[in-house]
């Protein structure tokens, strides 16, 4: 068996203070992604997820700072690269999808070159070559009438587009690993699943792993094979992702399955009043301290 | 089963809207001819006193221009909306402040219908001010009732909206809709914006509210699990028209129209993981004979087609579904 993808070990953010120790915003992280693997980090606003694939992508600004850790990629450390060689790697080997496709694209450049500007780049293309491959790489994210839509603006596409527009710019170079950093959450829900179905059929054609980073724990179970939990800052959870979500071990997991209005569950346990995690969970208990973390492949 | 849950007929709605069409003009095409989009075509809803009946459905479905309808903000082309028995159009229609007492509206993002210049306490005590309340200690008064009864503090009266968490500010958002008791509250997508924890918390109030002060909700949503937990009926919107409507039993357990099947099919569950046996829908059930399910969900109408004709029929005790007859 070949060795992980991507190895992240004890990475740690923060804000460095004159006066004390760092303000950390994510704490010890550790976890691994396999090659083709759709990896699952869940957590909500401020648990430090997103802060975490942006250090991973070389994109967190000051006075966030990336304190300690690794994070293996063939043997290099990402978080140590200098930023000449991250940027020939990023959008190559490692790209990223956001939530707002619009505030990603230029709005003054038709998609069809900001799509081609990435063969160019990276692959030293010619614009002249460059630009039928983009038309394919509409093609290939399913967009309709890929030669009249590569002539469009942004500004002309619907938000489901636009994110397929996106998936085709991360895509391009047939990247080792796609970060999708709520990729669906501005989307409608038939939209929504047309974009998941799209991500995972595209990246198992390709071989890419996906690091998809959600709050909403439905797109999480539908997508992932391995979930992470993060919570304040640090991974309380990673399991299996049926085993996480048949048999959640951690409080604050079992606490944000029970807050959240699962579709059919009114018909067996009724009207009831959603878990609170803030009055349900003390984060300050030992108990909270403690994490679930299993090794690949062991069952649950 | 779903007959104890009808309310009972005698009982006058508090919401009536009936054959609501809300038709906008577009200039656009070949030689600028005007085109109509038929944003909400023939919606008919009521809501009970006491009840949550939620409207469901994608952007652009027109289940927002309803509720800007119901709160007297977008004409309607044609089509009455009566709430408490007046109607909010029309002859004998009650002014904006009057309408103002009767219904009230909580909007997905509180913090862009705040001022932010003007404390919490300004900004929920000056509806009581335009409303005739004279007495400053009955506006503090009632301020902290409200922000008490959100699960807020009176302190909090004296602090600005950014200093307040997502969460705080759709209390407030909520506060300010509960200042003029209004016995009517239209919710337009409550908790999309929140993460989950939060999202629990407020829906939590919401069903507390409901019960404690007896109010009555029209919930515009998109989101299927909040839907199914808090409404008592459920009207599923698609291109301008209601296409499936009932008790939440019947539209969750049952779901007839293939927009419904769809809508419930995509929405991501981590039940269908678990394999909960509650996840797997029902087969189909066929049309009534001579009929099929309308209108098709595969081809958008249109726009500045008038819609085809097609009627709204029975399925079971408390259950309806639009067919086309042939």
């Amino acid at each position: 068996m070949s060795g992980p993808l991507l190895d992240i070990r004890g990475l740690t953010i923060g804000i460095p203070n004159r006066n004390g120790p760092p303000l950390q915003i994510v704490r010890d992280l550790s976890f691994d992604i396999m090659p083709g693997e759709i990896f699952g980090l869940v957590g909500e606003s401020g648990s430090g997820k997103s802060a975490s694939a942006l250090a991973l992508m070389g994109l967190n600004r000051r006075p966030l700072t990336t304190l300690k850790g690794q994070a293996l990629y063939g043997g290099q450390d990402l978080l140590a690269m200098s930023r000449r060689s991250m940027r020939k790697l990023r959008g190559d080997r490692i790209s990223m999808i956001f939530q707002e496709p619009m505030t990603a694209l230029n709005p003054l450049a038709r998609i069809g070159s900001q799509i081609a500007e990435m063969f160019v780049l990276h692959r030293g293309l010619s614009w002249s070559d460059a630009r039928p491959k983009a038309v394919e790489a509409l093609a290939a994210v399913q967009v309709p009438d890929p030669e009249g839509r590569a002539r469009a603006y942004p500004h002309q596409l619907s938000g489901g587009l636009r994110q397929r527009v996106m998936i085709a710019v991360a895509m391009a170079c047939r990247p080792d690993l796609l970060i999708a950093d709520e990729p669906t959450t501005a989307l409608d829900v038939t939209v929504q699943a047309e974009v998941l179905r799209l991500i995972r059929e595209l990246c198992e054609r390709e071989g890419t792993a996906v690091l998809l980073i959600s709050h909403d724990l439905g797109v999480i179970a539908q997508m992932c094979q391995r979930v992470g939990v993060m919570a304040n800052g640090r991974l309380l959870e990673l399991r299996d992702a049926k085993a996480l979500f048949t048999d959640p071990r951690h409080p604050y997991t079992q606490g944000l399955l029970a807050a959240l209005p699962r579709l059919g569950s009114r018909a067996v346990e009724g009207r009831h009043r959603l878990a609170d995690l803030d009055t349900a969970i003390d984060r300050n208990a030992p108990g909270f301290a403690e994490t679930y973390l299993r090794p690949r492949g062991e069952a649950a | 089963m779903s007959a104890a849950t009808l309310p009972s007929p005698a009982s006058e709605p508090i919401l009536s809207v009936k054959d609501l069409h809300v038709r906008f003009p577009v200039a656009g095409g070949l030689l600028r001819q005007r085109r109509i989009v038929h944003a909400v075509n023939g919606v008919d809803l009521a809501v009970q006193p006491g009840q949550c009946v939620s409207l469901v459905g994608e952007s652009g479905c027109g289940k927002s221009t309803t509720a800007l309808a119901i709160m007297g903000l977008q004409a309607p082309s044609s089509g009455a909306i009566i709430v408490e028995g007046r109607p909010v159009y029309g002859p004998g229609a009650p002014d904006r402040l009057a309408r103002a007492r009767l219904a009230q509206i909580v909007f997905q993002d509180p913090f862009s219908t705040l001022n932010p210049r003007e404390t919490i306490g300004r900004a929920l005590s000056q509806p009581l001010m335009l409303h005739g309340v004279k007495d400053r200690c009955e506006r503090v008064d009632r301020v902290a009732t409200a922000l008490r009864q959100v699960g807020l503090l009176p302190e909090h009266a004296t602090r600005y909206p950014h200093e307040f968490s997502g969460g705080q500010r759709q209390r407030i958002g909520i506060a300010r809709a509960l200042i003029l008791g209004p016995r009517l509250i239209v919710l337009d997508e409550p908790v999309s914006a929140l993460d989950v924890s939060i999202r629990a918390q407020i829906i939590n109030l919401l069903m507390d509210l409901q019960q404690d002060l007896g109010l009555s909700y029209l919930m515009i949503s998109h989101d299927l699990g909040v839907v199914e937990h808090v409404s008592d009926r459920v009207a599923v919107m698609f291109a301008g028209q209601i296409v499936e409507e009932g008790g939440w039993r019947e539209v969750f357990t049952a779901p007839a129209h293939p927009y419904t099947r769809r809508l419930i099919e995509t929405i991501p569950n981590p039940a269908r993981l678990t394999g909960g046996a509650q996840d797997i829908l029902p087969p189909a059930p066929e049309p009534p004979s001579g009929t099929r399910f309308w209108p098709p969900i595969d081809q958008r109408p249109e726009i500045g087609r008038p819609p085809e004709p097609s009627t709204f029929v029975d399925i079971g005790d408390d259950h309806r579904v639009r067919v086309r007859v042939g």
